[in-house]
């Protein structure tokens, strides 16, 4: 009966997870998660939407650079929005790059196709606040030098970790920050620290249309440091000639959309919190689509998230417990064990992401593999614990009775051990409904989508719509595990404790 | 009938049992009695067939414990551990039918045999569907003896049957057990460090000391005739409270 209520449970979550399932030959549109990221991000669905019959798939808000362009390498995804800078600088690795049309050459090698300029610049920046710069002086980037010890810096992680970010403007201005003085943010949480003056000087992009709303001054850059940084597609080689007419009405926006455009746009987005859809589809001169309602989005959300976890607990439960008996067995292969799963817990979740998607590419499966992967130490370690805990002297009278070693873990000791490993069963759900809201960074949807775009646009309500349904979910399964403890855990035992 | 002949055993080279042998007749009781460190909780496992030994045999009524799987053996002698040993998590009905279940008994034979075994030990039938933590010392006792006795087995082997009991609740289930096994029927051997008890209960007695066999008969041999200064001492040792003549 006990394992009939578990298969029931997973059973149900499976069929909601599988319901979410991504029709196979959808062009799939990404972006990165940041505004402009995603406003392009829908103006190329919109635009290849209005040329195809086709379904077009957004994975919009993805986490980096990098994850972007693995899931291109890969397949994941058909086209996005990057800049020239950092294709040569982050992907190419070939500073040296310098036109649209040796950039082509090199991206082709790797069978990927680029648009022209899509017609402006977004390059870094640096700003002050305007009283700020007139209270020292500042003008342009050169104006910083022997001013650093009044300046209070927070730059994001990217730019303080591109060879033509922070590391390169700073010894080609013979700038010299104090480490103290220079803090890694967030990029969208930049502009709340400069609006409440906890810092002095931020990084951000030409086209940001915070500039005016924050009263930020940009400082010139009068050494010509930064690389141009055009707008452009990049579109897998196959995806070109497969659908080549949704590809020309990309190519048709070449040039199409100017600097101050691109202001605007972002400024819809961030100030007047109009949604991308909206914003796509004003520029393209057609109707907006019809936006998901938050009942359906909510909905949808929670299937991939409920597949995401339901998955992760399954294989922790499959895996973790017959991994913990082995290390209750072995005790050299114990240790290992023990060491691995609690060594997989310390890499960060965005870092344990990025090394996976080489191996699984974008999209669900490389977040499976991380949540799965964290999700082994509690039930691991629950198990070894558990069991090890159980007192020897039922093990040595059960083996006098005459049980045999199956009999004896089946109807002994693990009866003994469930409350434990119930409890690291939980800790691992639990957790894995929390870093599950991760798998948004690398396309996998599920509650993080919402977060991370609200993060990016600095949306609380947004935010809000993807980390109340996942707090509710931890409390729901929470509730559930109470349940499952009364049905699982023996009398005998729940009484006691 | 249990016959244990020329048993010797160590471990990493240490002996811990020499040539000890012990023979308990057909329906009779009898006590292993030593302090802690004797051997005899050794002897008790090699009994049970829990571990090996390095020489003799262990048989019951002529059939050695090596010409029988574990299984098989099990079923041959009841075992009582210390303190019942019931297992927490399941009822008390349960522990006693635990093994009989493993063995495909069906239900109807189950019950018909536990409700037999419970009349025998006179417990009050409420008992069974409690778990072992709503259970007294004395009832979990009595039902360690009905899990023991359900296969019918030749042989009951009990460990310290009331060591963690209260010393009055242990007068009156002395008593109790006394009958129980006089009920049954059985062959009985006992394991305790309680001289008091091991008279109470058992017609014959084996002192273990060191992992040899000092002196094996009746209560009565041991004390008029002591093989050996050690038994004498054992028997000074265990009478704990002073003679009127000894308290000023």
């Amino acid at each position: 009966m006990k394992s009939a209520v578990l298969a029931g449970c997973f059973a149900a979550m499976l069929s909601l997870g599988a319901a979410g399932a991504v029709a196979a030959d959808a062009i799939v549109v990404g972006s990165k998660a940041f505004t402009e990221g995603y406003v392009l991000g829908e103006i190329a669905a919109q635009t290849i939407e209005s040329a195809t019959t086709v379904p077009v798939k957004r994975k919009l808000g993805m986490g980096s650079t990098g994850i972007l362009f693995e899931a291109l390498k890969s397949g994941a995804i058909d086209v996005y929005s990057d800049y020239t800078g950092t294709l040569t600088e982050a992907i190419l690795k070939r500073p040296d790059l310098k036109s649209i049309g040796a950039i082509q050459q090199a991206l082709l090698a790797m069978d990927l196709v680029m648009s022209g300029p899509l017609g402006f610049d977004d390059t870094y920046a640096l700003a002050v606040k305007e009283s700020f710069a007139e209270q020292h002086h500042l003008n342009s980037i050169s104006d910083l030098a022997g001013a650093e010890a009044l300046v209070r810096a927070a730059f994001s992680y990217e730019f303080m970790d591109r060879k033509d970010g922070f590391q390169g403007m700073a010894a080609s201005y013979h700038l010299h920050f104090a480490p103290q003085n220079v803090n890694r943010m967030e990029h969208s949480l930049t502009y709340q620290a400069i609006d409440d003056g906890a810092v002095d000087l931020i990084d951000l992009y030409s086209t940001d249309a915070k500039i005016e709303k924050s009263h930020l001054r940009v400082l010139k850059d009068d050494r010509g440091y930064f690389p141009v940084y055009q707008a452009v597609w990049v579109a897998r080689k196959a995806f070109t000639e497969k659908h080549p007419r949704e590809w020309q009405a990309l190519l048709n926006l070449q040039g199409s959309i100017s600097g101050q455009a691109m202001i605007d746009m972002n400024a819809q987005a961030d100030i007047q919190h109009l949604s991308f859809a909206k914003i796509a589809a004003q520029r393209l001169g057609a109707e907006a689509p019809r936006s998901q309602s938050l009942k359906s989005n909510i909905l949808q959300r929670t299937r991939e998230h409920l597949w995401l976890v339901g998955i992760a607990l399954l294989f922790s439960v499959l895996v973790g417990i017959p991994l913990g008996l082995v290390a209750v067995r072995f005790h050299a292969a114990g240790q290992a064990i023990l060491i691995f799963s609690a060594l997989i817990q310390t890499v960060p979740s965005l870092a344990l992401l990025c090394f996976l998607i080489p191996l699984f590419g974008v999209g669900m499966k490389p977040a499976l593999a991380a949540l799965c992967m964290y999700s082994l130490l509690p039930v691991v370690l629950n198990t070894f614990t558990g069991v090890r805990t159980v007192d020897p002297k039922h093990v040595e009278n059960a083996r006098a009775f005459g049980l045999t070693g199956r009999q004896i873990l089946l109807r002994i000791v693990l009866p003994l051990a469930s409350p434990t490993v119930l409890a690291g069963i939980k800790t691992a759900t639990i957790v894995s409904i929390g870093t599950a809201t991760l798998a948004a960074l690398v396309g996998a949807g599920g509650y993080g989508a919402p977060i991370v775009s609200g993060l990016s646009l600095n949306d609380v309500p947004t935010i809000l719509t993807g980390a109340i349904p996942a707090a509710l979910m931890a409390l729901i399964a929470y509730g559930i595990f109470e349940i499952l403890g009364i049905v699982l855990i023996p009398a005998g035992l729940r009484k006691q404790s | 009938m249990l016959k244990l002949q020329n048993i010797d055993k160590s471990f990493e080279g240490k002996p811990v049992l020499s040539d000890v042998s012990l023979t308990v007749p057909q329906g009779a009781t009898h006590a292993l009695i030593g302090s802690s460190g004797s051997g005899k909780t050794t002897l008790l496992r090699i009994t049970l067939g829990l571990i090996p030994f390095d020489r003799g045999y262990v048989k019951i009524d002529d059939q050695a414990l090596l010409s029988f799987t574990p299984v098989q053996w099990a079923d041959r002698i009841g075992y009582v551990p210390q303190d019942g040993g019931l297992f927490p998590h399941i009822t008390g009905f349960r522990n006693v039918s635990l093994i009989a279940t493993l063995r495909g008994w069906g239900t109807q034979k189950i019950a018909g045999r536990v409700e037999e075994l419970r009349k025998l030990v006179d417990l009050d039938p409420a008992v069974l569907g409690s778990f072992p933590f709503e259970m007294s010392g004395g009832q979990q006792q009595r039902v360690a003896i009905m899990r023991a006795a359900m296969m019918d087995p030749a042989v009951m082997l009990l460990d310290e049957p009331m060591a963690a009991l209260d010393p009055l609740i242990r007068r009156s289930l002395q008593r109790e057990l006394k009958s129980i096994f006089q009920r049954l029927g059985k062959t009985v051997l006992l394991v305790t460090h309680d001289l008091g008890e091991a008279v109470y209960l058992a017609e014959t007695i084996t002192l273990l000391h060191a992992g040899r066999v000092v002196q094996s008969g009746a209560y009565r041999e041991l004390l008029k005739h002591p093989a050996d200064p050690f038994v004498t001492q054992f028997i000074n040792a265990q009478r704990t409270l002073p003679d009127a003549s000894e308290v000023a």
